[in-house]
């Protein structure tokens, strides 16, 4: 915020950044070569639903427009006891051995434009790309849109992170992606679909 | 082109920042009166007063987390103590991007919650196990937003820095009184006792226009949190409702229950007292009514339908 914004109280809400999303598919095939973690095809955006028509509207063009296509993904909502909603896009499972991740990326992509367009930029929190082990761990990267930073996020049981795994992902998509340098700002989001 | 939802509200901010403009106005008014008057007699003590009433504001600024925390008796909490709140207020920071407040609870049952400190980076925010025990999570989500705009936007510091003429002529008009009192002997008696009065009687106006703007300031800046809130967790319904339950109860809560928190008032995000006699233009919250109207603006804004 700047002096003046400081001085009259006006905050505006901060837009999200939503280009970074785009590394992903890179990013996805360098955590497979370097550790093992293959994506499981699906994504999922979360973000905050606001009262009223307007947005009731919004969300229902954005399923609408996931489900029109061939081979359209599995569209799910779910609300979280924080008050936020959950959007899982489901694709089938990605091929190991040339893992995809664009339509992917571009399903979140237009889920994010949506909401965008329609004046709900600033509700949106983060976005979610789980991936698993050969060993089954699970590691969620996680794209946070005020940021523009992605930071890993590993539950190894209830309310039990794997900081270690974090960390070496953090190490290994560096070259990729912008990731969050700050550790504080890597929220937990447990429960979270796909994970 | 992104479309945005943001309800402006420039009459407020011209207001805003015409009142701020007269607190300026009136801080170099007083400080030019008195040197004038005192100039002759004694600029040094002037000057010494003055620097003396502007530390004390510094102090009050600078030292303003700690100093609440113990007005309140409240004690920081760590996310192990306080999951849920801890967790509600990380979403917030990072819907809002700005950087993470210390959290504290206090241990009583009025219900209310308070944030200060003297910058983003060095904030707390505070909320009382009444509050904690009255708000189903989404109000209280509302009530920590409306908090963490009052940080967003450093109200600590700019109401410290407006209550500077205030604090300023309060002090020169302690000072002068003595000199009123006990200075009218030596060689200029009647010279210097009509000064020191004079000086008392500007420094007395400066201190109660300077306290009626004030509170006008610090229901406007409540007005502005409320908004920034409520755009913040697009859910305007939820701390209107919030503050429907607090002042509502607030209100029903006998008086001399009620002294002890009276100093915290201007941080609170309901006021807990509820004086009659002037109480539109001393208040330092606005009235519910208009807390609840502009809370309505937006959400009939966020609730339209897309063109």
């Amino acid at each position: 915020m700047g002096f003046w914004d400081v001085v009259t109280g006006r905050s505006k809400p901060k837009q999200a950044n939503l280009d970074a999303l785009f590394a992903v598919p890179s990013a996805a095939i360098t955590l497979q070569a370097a550790l093992g973690l293959v994506p499981t095809g699906d994504g999922s955006v979360c973000y905050r639903s606001a009262a009223g028509a307007g947005f009731a509207g919004t969300q229902q063009d954005i399923l609408a427009l996931l489900q029109a296509s061939d081979g359209a993904p599995r569209v799910a909502t779910s609300q979280d006891s924080y008050g936020f909603t959950w959007l899982a896009v489901d694709h089938d499972q990605v091929d190991p051995t040339a893992p995809d991740l664009t339509g992917l990326c571009t399903d979140l992509h237009a889920v994010n434009t949506t909401l965008e367009l329609n004046g709900y930029g600033p509700g949106l929190l983060c976005s979610l790309i789980p991936f698993t082990g050969t060993d089954g761990r699970k590691v969620g990267l996680v794209y946070l849109y005020k940021q523009g930073t992605f930071y890993p996020f590993a539950p190894s049981g209830p309310n039990q992170r794997d900081n270690l795994l974090e960390l070496s992902v953090r190490d290994a998509v560096g070259g990729d992606l912008p990731v969050e340098k700050e550790l504080s700002r890597w929220l937990a989001l447990w429960g979270a679909p796909g994970l | 082109m992104a479309r945005t939802r943001f309800v402006g509200d420039p009459g407020l901010t011209f207001r805003m920042t015409t009142v701020m403009a007269l607190l300026g106005g009136l801080f170099v008014a007083v400080v030019v009166a008195l040197m004038a008057l005192a100039w002759n007699y004694s600029p040094g003590v002037g000057i010494l007063i003055g620097l003396v009433g502007i530390g004390i504001a510094w102090w009050q600024w600078y030292s303003s987390d700690t100093i609440a925390m113990k007005a309140m008796r409240a004690r920081e909490v760590s996310p192990e103590q306080a999951p849920e709140l801890h967790a509600m207020i990380d979403r917030l920071c990072a819907l809002a991007d700005m950087p993470k407040p210390r959290v504290g609870i206090a241990e009583t049952d009025l219900p209310n919650a308070f944030a200060t400190g003297r910058s983003p980076q060095r904030s707390v925010v505070v909320v009382t196990t009444g509050i904690l025990q009255r708000l189903t999570a989404e109000e209280l989500e509302g009530v920590l937003a409306h908090e963490l705009s009052h940080v967003a936007h450093r109200d600590v510091l700019v109401m410290t820095v407006a209550s500077t003429a205030g604090i300023v002529a309060g002090m020169v008009a302690r000072g002068s009184q003595y000199g009123v009192m006990f200075g009218g002997r030596g060689r200029r008696d009647q010279n210097s006792g009509l000064i020191f009065l004079a000086v008392l009687v500007v420094s007395l106006i400066t201190y109660a226009v300077s306290f009626l703007l004030l509170r006008l300031l610090s229901r406007y800046r409540e007005l502005a949190a409320d908004r920034a809130g409520a755009q913040l967790t697009m859910n305007p319904r939820a701390l209107a409702s919030a503050l429907q339950k607090i002042t509502g109860e607030i209100n029903q809560i006998p008086q001399r229950d009620l002294r002890a928190a009276q100093s915290m008032n201007a941080f609170f995000i309901a006021p807990a007292i509820s004086g009659v006699s002037l109480r539109t233009l001393t208040s330092t919250h606005p009235s519910l009514e208009k807390r609840l109207e502009q809370l309505a603006r937006i959400e009939a804004e966020l609730g339209r339908p897309a063109a």
